[in-house]
């Protein structure tokens, strides 16, 4: 079977830093991947060019075999590519089913002036997306008022209103604390489980690496250190010396 | 060649004054972060108290002379102690509010000082042409000039060279560009911000006036011209770089010229012209001509 | 949320001032027409200004409405009031047309900067331009409506009030469907975060330009109102200063409610008026004091308008720098 995403020799730099130095990865439908890599590896900045964020300078991204290297943020994302952020980027005014209801909006081409609850049974959508999450109780609160850890899975649930074929999460569980991580990323997961979505996260998290990845891809200094299973990768002498630490 | 000529001293002569003004409001932008709106009215005020000083001085019976240094001076004066009075007393209290309040305290502060100087000086047509004659007449490529508007562009020049002087090479001048570039950082380091800030503002309201001081004895004071030159001012300060002081000079230099050649070229174009290079600045390099220098944040 | 008025709640009451316009005297009612007629071009703003981009350059509409219908109506003698609104509305909404995708991509300041400029470059023409009469404009006959024309002032003025408070009235409700819509949310998130709309698959730009589309129906309808009630069109339409006072007006309202357009609208109709009779040359001085005192006791007044920005846009800037950072 074709893969989702296939990327060919990715090159990005910025100045004299070399954030992408022919990245090669193939990721198949449905599988759960996390990204692992010391800050400055190029982890962020292959996520910035998957989402049309960034344009590699070289290489090429193709989704189903369509190339995206060269599209907006807004154009990936109409192809089933969603992303969430690493600091949620929320509508910080807005209730929380409003946020919703604004990813929801974006879905079709045309917006509805019909009024927000009525749209097509828009707001229900959007209630129900956060219910999947046990967000049901703060729908109707703005933002603001919400917590980080919640505000993290009202950013995620956003980037699934689309039921993308890829969905790049970066840092799902940072700024979550300790006792809640695991609870967070089930939840996610189980959010997550009915469209078999392609899930691929950025973590520094190392617990929640080996628990929740299906594979796991060590960047360092813009390139591929390793790549497979996470007993396998998490083990690797190269991976311990320049990502997880632990080798002196 | 001569026709360049004309254009080339005509756009010169119109850019003095104008440099004059834009300075003023780009120093304010640059230290205080404000686009005063009422910039043009204390440009306005400087024209009517000149022009009074000017008349004044007549009805004395003392020569013209005596009259352009008393306008100089009562402007001077009186622009700096309300440009202190206005800081202190009014702005000072929105300060770290959003930006544009401070916008629309300047706007109040414009509409209430159209009215002040309508209820001053009345609304009919006010004339102080006595000083324009000091300097005689000039021949030049077959026109004539008044020596008085030729004048001006040394004078401008200077205060131009001035005020870079004061900026780059005194210390409180260097005090000031800290300020200008990283406020944050002249704060802890000891720099009183609050004293730069009325200094800054105080000044700026002085070039302001004497720019109306200095072009009183060639106008004619009416309602209107505050208007008339906040908007022109501003279409400079855009084009040259909010905050730059080579921007307002070349600013000031590209608007002369562009109306000089088109009263020459295209008149109908002479005012049109000026806001068309400001929408073409905005659109292709929106930070202005001159970029201020800002350092890299670490 | 405050409990929404339902339409028809607000179609009645949009009768009712109409009819209660029959027991105003004149001065209050050519008073409220003006009112009116500022209020629709100051709600254009305030429709704009949810996405985050306030317009300084309202007066190119107004103009291009008020100009457009005076040389329809001297050329073909279109006196018709409803006509002359809709033709107004069409000069504005065809200029907004052409001009919105243009300066869409501008962010904040910027844009206000640009309408401005663009209002300036059309003032500048005008103010030239011999055969529009230059800077003193030029005068139009009096409106008449269906077919029937108004001798008695007094009938001539309610026959004017009457169709700007339909008019604008009925705008109010149109953009109170709108801010309610889901094209008013997505307004509000394209202000907030405008980087997360297009991640989420909304163009800012469509949401940016739509705005000012009817921010410039609304001004160029406003400037056939105006000339209706002046007779006479001149470049000051498209001066700063008037873009200026329409803006005020819509500072003053916030951007929370319709109605509270109307109410800051005639506030300053009333201030204007009450000033001019009592003491002569003063009304921009006692707007001066009055906005003072709105800005220094009535905060959430203003800066509404922007304030939400400047927090969605620092956050987004951070976190995007930081994840650029990240990268380095």
């Amino acid at each position: 079977m074709n893969p989702v995403l296939s990327v060919r020799g990715l090159e990005k730099r910025f100045g004299a830093v070399v954030a992408a130095d022919g990245l090669s990865l193939d990721i198949p439908a449905g599988q759960k991947i996390s990204l692992i890599g010391a800050n400055g590896a190029g982890k962020t900045t292959f996520v910035n060019m998957v989402t049309g964020y960034l344009r590699p300078d070289g290489g090429s991204i193709l989704l189903d075999g369509a190339d995206i290297g060269r599209r907006s943020p807004r154009s990936v994302a109409r192809l089933g590519i969603s992303r969430s952020f690493q600091i949620p980027q929320l509508f910080v005014e807005l209730t929380a089913a409003e946020n919703l209801t604004v990813a929801i909006s974006g879905v079709s081409a045309r917006m509805s002036l019909k009024q927000r609850a009525e749209a097509q049974g828009r707001g229900e959508k959007a209630v129900d997306l956060l219910g999947r999450f046990g967000l049901a109780n703060v729908a109707d609160r703005p933002v603001s008022e919400l917590a980080g850890g919640v505000r993290k899975l009202i950013d995620i649930a956003m980037a699934l209103v689309r039921r993308p074929k890829l969905l790049l999460l970066d840092e799902p569980t940072s700024g979550v604390s300790a006792e809640e991580k695991f609870a967070t990323m089930d939840r996610v997961i189980h959010a997550v489980a009915p469209d078999a979505a392609t899930i691929v996260f950025v973590e520094h998290d190392m617990e929640i690496v080996s628990r929740y990845a299906d594979r796991v891809v060590a960047f360092y200094q813009g390139r591929i250190l390793a790549d497979g299973v996470p007993s396998h990768v998490l083990k690797d002498h190269e991976v311990r010396r320049y990502v997880t630490g632990g080798v002196r | 060649m001569n026709f360049f000529l004309t254009i080339v001293l005509d756009g010169l002569i119109q850019a003095s004054w104008l440099f004059i003004v834009a300075l003023g409001l780009t120093l304010v932008f640059g230290v205080l972060k404000i686009l005063n709106i009422a910039h043009g009215s204390f440009y306005a005020l400087g024209a009517y108290i000149a022009a009074t000083a000017v008349t004044m001085v007549a009805a004395r019976g003392l020569p013209p002379a005596i009259g352009f240094v008393a306008m100089l001076l009562s402007v001077a004066l009186i622009a700096s102690a309300v440009g202190l009075l206005l800081e202190r007393g009014l702005l000072k209290m929105f300060y770290g509010r959003d930006e544009v309040v401070l916008l629309l305290v300047t706007y109040a502060v414009f509409l209430i000082l159209e009215d002040v100087t309508k209820l001053i000086w009345g609304v009919n047509p006010i004339y102080a042409t006595q000083p324009y004659e000091l300097f005689g007449n000039l021949e030049f490529a077959g026109l004539y000039y008044v020596g008085y508007d030729l004048v001006l562009i040394p004078i401008s020049a200077v205060i131009g060279f001035a005020i870079w002087f004061g900026l780059n090479r005194t210390v409180i001048g260097k005090i000031v560009l800290a300020v200008i570039h990283n406020e944050e950082m002249s704060v802890s380091m000891g720099v009183r911000v609050n004293r730069v800030y009325a200094i800054a503002f105080a000044f700026g309201v002085l070039l302001a006036a004497l720019a109306g001081a200095l072009t009183a004895p060639k106008i004619s004071m009416q309602p209107g011209l505050s208007s008339d030159v906040i908007i022109l001012s501003f279409a400079i300060v855009v084009i040259g770089g909010l905050g730059s002081i080579e921007g307002a000079a070349v600013g000031a230099i590209l608007v002369g010229l562009a109306r000089a050649a088109s009263v020459h070229l295209m008149p109908q174009a002479e005012l049109f012209v000026i806001y068309l290079i400001m929408a073409a600045v905005l659109m292709f390099r929106p930070e202005g001509l001159f970029k201020r220098e800002t350092a890299r944040r670490i | 949320m405050k409990k929404d008025l339902h339409p028809l709640v607000m179609i009645a009451l949009v009768a009712a001032a109409t009819l209660f316009g029959r027991a105003l005297p004149t001065w209050t009612l050519s008073l409220a027409t003006v009112a009116a007629s500022n209020a629709l071009i100051a709600l254009g703003i305030v429709v704009l200004a949810r996405t985050g981009n306030v317009s300084f350059g309202q007066g190119l509409f107004f103009a291009a409405g008020g100009y457009g219908v005076a040389l329809i109506a001297n050329a073909w003698g279109l006196t018709d009031a409803v006509t002359q609104v809709v033709i107004g509305a069409a000069c504005g909404g065809l200029l907004g047309l052409v001009i919105g995708p243009l300066i869409a991509r501008y962010s904040g300041i910027f844009f206000g900067m640009l309408t401005l400029a663009l209002s300036m470059v059309f003032y500048g023409a005008l103010v030239k331009s011999t055969m529009l009469g230059g800077s003193d404009g030029f005068n139009v006959g009096r409106p008449t409506l269906f077919g029937m024309s108004f001798t008695d002032p007094r009938e001539a003025d309610f026959m004017l009030y009457a169709v700007s408070v339909i008019v604008t009235g009925f705008a109010g409700i149109g953009a109170t469907i709108l801010f309610r819509s889901e094209f008013g949310l997505a307004s509000l998130a394209v202000r907030e975060n405008n980087l997360r709309a297009e991640y989420l698959g909304i163009s800012a730009n469509r949401v940016i330009s739509i705005n000012f589309l009817i921010a410039a129906i609304f001004a160029g309808a406003s400037g056939a109102f105006a000339l209706m009630a002046q007779r006479h069109i001149d470049p000051q339409f498209a001066y700063w200063t008037t873009s200026g006072e329409f803006v005020f007006i819509a500072v003053l309202a916030g951007n929370q409610s319709v109605a509270a357009v109307f109410v800051a609208s005639m506030a300053l109709e009333l201030v204007r008026s009450f000033s001019n009779l009592y003491l002569p040359n003063t009304w921009q001085l006692v707007l001066g004091v009055f906005l003072l005192g709105v800005i220094l006791f009535l905060p959430r007044g203003i800066g509404s308008l922007w304030i939400s920005k400047r927090h969605g846009r620092s956050t987004s800037k951070a976190a995007l720098a930081i994840e650029e950072g990240a990268a380095q």
